[in-house]
């Protein structure tokens, strides 16, 4: 069993909740182009090893929170409220596989690049 | 290599089975390669086999970072179908059908392909409705599909729970005859047995570390055993793309997320078809040991895990007991998970990349292992040529950005 602390309600199952995706994906309020529209439409990140995502206590307080996970262990590293900014945590020196991996920036695919 | 015959056999059965040859080579990676393909899964190694013997390229790589076939080959619940509800896709796993239906003579290895036939079960009018709008549209596509009421339908499954006082009673189903199973592991070792046979390079426990990119041009990999160069190189790696193409800089629309499987203890035969059902959400055969296979659904946050969750399996148990009672009492043997890669419309990606070179071949998600031979059948034509064959065209990464996605959301059968 995959426990999530939530903020309001305090630890419970990981089947109360819905996985809400990747945390800070912001809708685009100007005119952008078609790659723009298409990168917030359809891309995300899917990092293997720390990942802040949005979950949503379905079966609780129906509140949204962000969460700070390991998608290796799925261990769990902070959890808090949406308005409020992300917590500092350490890494568990007993965790199995606690190293981030440094991945290289991310760049979006553009039209020029696409065949 | 031995050619594999009743001859080869009876002689080996004299011989006292001395005389089998070791069945594929383990060469050390050499320093330059005509192609490379990250990724010695069955998409992988399919895709080098008709690399070397369809489009005649000279020195081909697989490099697969740990075992062959110890993915998602291995761990998917080898059903094999190809009812898919949009022309796109049903064309192309319906290539992948045909060439499973003579892949045993083509490889010369017994891959078990059993075509079963696959049963989708319908739990509501709505679910007829939509079941039934796939079901003619299989047809219109030219794949076979049979409609069976409920009283056909419980004369093939006797042991389907077909009462109407079920919790979720069975109303109809589809029925696809030339669907069916088979054996995985043969899948990976008799691909890469015959593409060894064409001089492909098969290199184990060789992780791709990063890539070697020159203005926009890929020429080669490094990985645990020492930099390989190649100007042309298809990533098959399932559900760690995403990190590969992070690697060599672009992103990709995907989500990994642990899909689990179960088995029972080995049981008299007793389902001969393949049955799925997408309201209770289970789907289940019987393997040629006896083994009753259960497909779970995925985990609903992307995970590298390879474990996925109780509850999960739970619910998998819970729809086949609600499925066939008489398997309440049946015994699990084995529990395990695949890393599965998920696109935002739940079709596959073969596409070029943003690195001139380098080609994608992923997003199969769920489904890929029934689609092996023809994802590498048209992933090698990719590479040989630059170009997509037709039937791969509408899988581009280019749809993310026009919009004209391949909806197979929920019309695979079971909604993942």
């Amino acid at each position: 069993m995959i426990l999530i602390s939530c903020p309001w309600c305090g630890a419970r199952n990981i089947t109360e909740f819905r996985s809400g995706g990747e945390a800070g994906v912001r809708r685009p309020t100007q005119e952008v182009s078609r790659q723009e529209w298409g990168d917030y439409l359809y891309f995300r990140d899917n990092p293997k090893g720390m990942r802040t995502e949005r979950w949503f206590h379905r079966h609780g307080c129906r509140q949204w929170m962000n969460v700070a996970r390991h998608t290796v262990t799925d261990e769990i590293f902070a959890v808090w409220p949406p308005h409020q900014a992300m917590p500092e945590f350490k890494v568990d020196d007993l965790s199995p596989a606690p190293e981030v991996e440094n991945r290289p920036e991310l760049r979006m695919v553009t039209e020029k690049d696409l065949p | 290599m031995t050619h594999y015959s009743i001859l080869s056999l009876a002689r080996n059965a004299l011989i006292g089975h001395r005389g089998w040859s070791q069945v594929w080579r383990s060469p050390e990676p050499q320093s330059q390669y005509d192609a490379i393909i990250i990724g010695g899964g069955g998409h992988g190694l399919a895709t080098a086999y008709y690399l070397a013997k369809e489009h005649r390229l000279g020195k081909i790589a697989v490099l697969e970072k740990a075992w062959l076939g110890g993915g998602n080959t291995g761990r998917n619940t080898t059903i094999i179908r190809s009812n898919y509800l949009r022309p796109e896709s049903a064309a192309l796993y319906d290539h992948a059908l045909k060439l499973w239906e003579r892949l045993s003579q083509d490889l010369n290895f017994n891959v078990m392909f059993s075509q079963r036939g696959v049963v989708t079960l319908a739990h509501s009018p709505h679910e007829v409705r939509v079941l039934r709008r796939r079901h003619f549209a299989n047809r219109a596509d030219g794949i076979d599909s049979k409609w069976l009421e409920t009283d056909a339908l419980q004369d093939i499954l006797p042991h389907l729970n077909c009462s109407s006082k079920a919790r979720y009673p069975i109303l109809g189903a589809a029925l696809q005859k030339r669907g069916g199973t088979a054996r995985h592991d043969a899948v990976a070792w008799g691909y890469a047995r015959a593409a060894d046979s064409y001089g492909v390079d098969i290199i184990q426990n060789c992780e791709v570390t990063g890539f070697l990119i020159k203005n926009n041009q890929v020429e080669g990999v490094e990985t645990t055993r020492g930099l390989i160069r190649s100007s042309c190189i298809g990533l098959a790696a399932a559900g760690h793309s995403s990190v590969l193409a992070a690697q060599a800089g672009f992103r990709l629309p995907l989500q990994s997320h642990p899909l689990q499987a179960l088995v029972s203890e080995p049981l008299k035969p007793i389902l001969h078809l393949v049955v799925m059902s997408g309201a209770v959400h289970g789907y289940l055969s019987q393997s040629d040991k006896g083994e009753l296979v259960i497909g779970a659904g995925i985990d609903p946050n992307p995970s590298y895990t390879q474990r996925g969750t109780v509850n999960i399996i739970a619910d998998a148990v819970r729809a086949v007991i609600e499925l066939f009672p008489c398997f309440s009492r049946v015994r699990m043997l084995r529990q395990w998970a695949g890393t599965v890669d998920i696109a935002p419309d739940a079709s596959p990606i073969i596409s070029k990349t943003p690195v001139a070179g380098l080609y994608i071949n992923c997003g199969w998600g769920t489904g890929g292992f029934k689609a092996t031979p023809g994802s590498g059948h048209v992933f090698a034509h990719l590479l040989a040529t630059g170009e997509a064959p037709t039937l791969a065209q509408s899988f581009s990464l280019e749809r993310f950005v026009t919009g004209q996605l391949i909806d197979e959301h929920g019309a695979a059968a079971v909604a993942h």
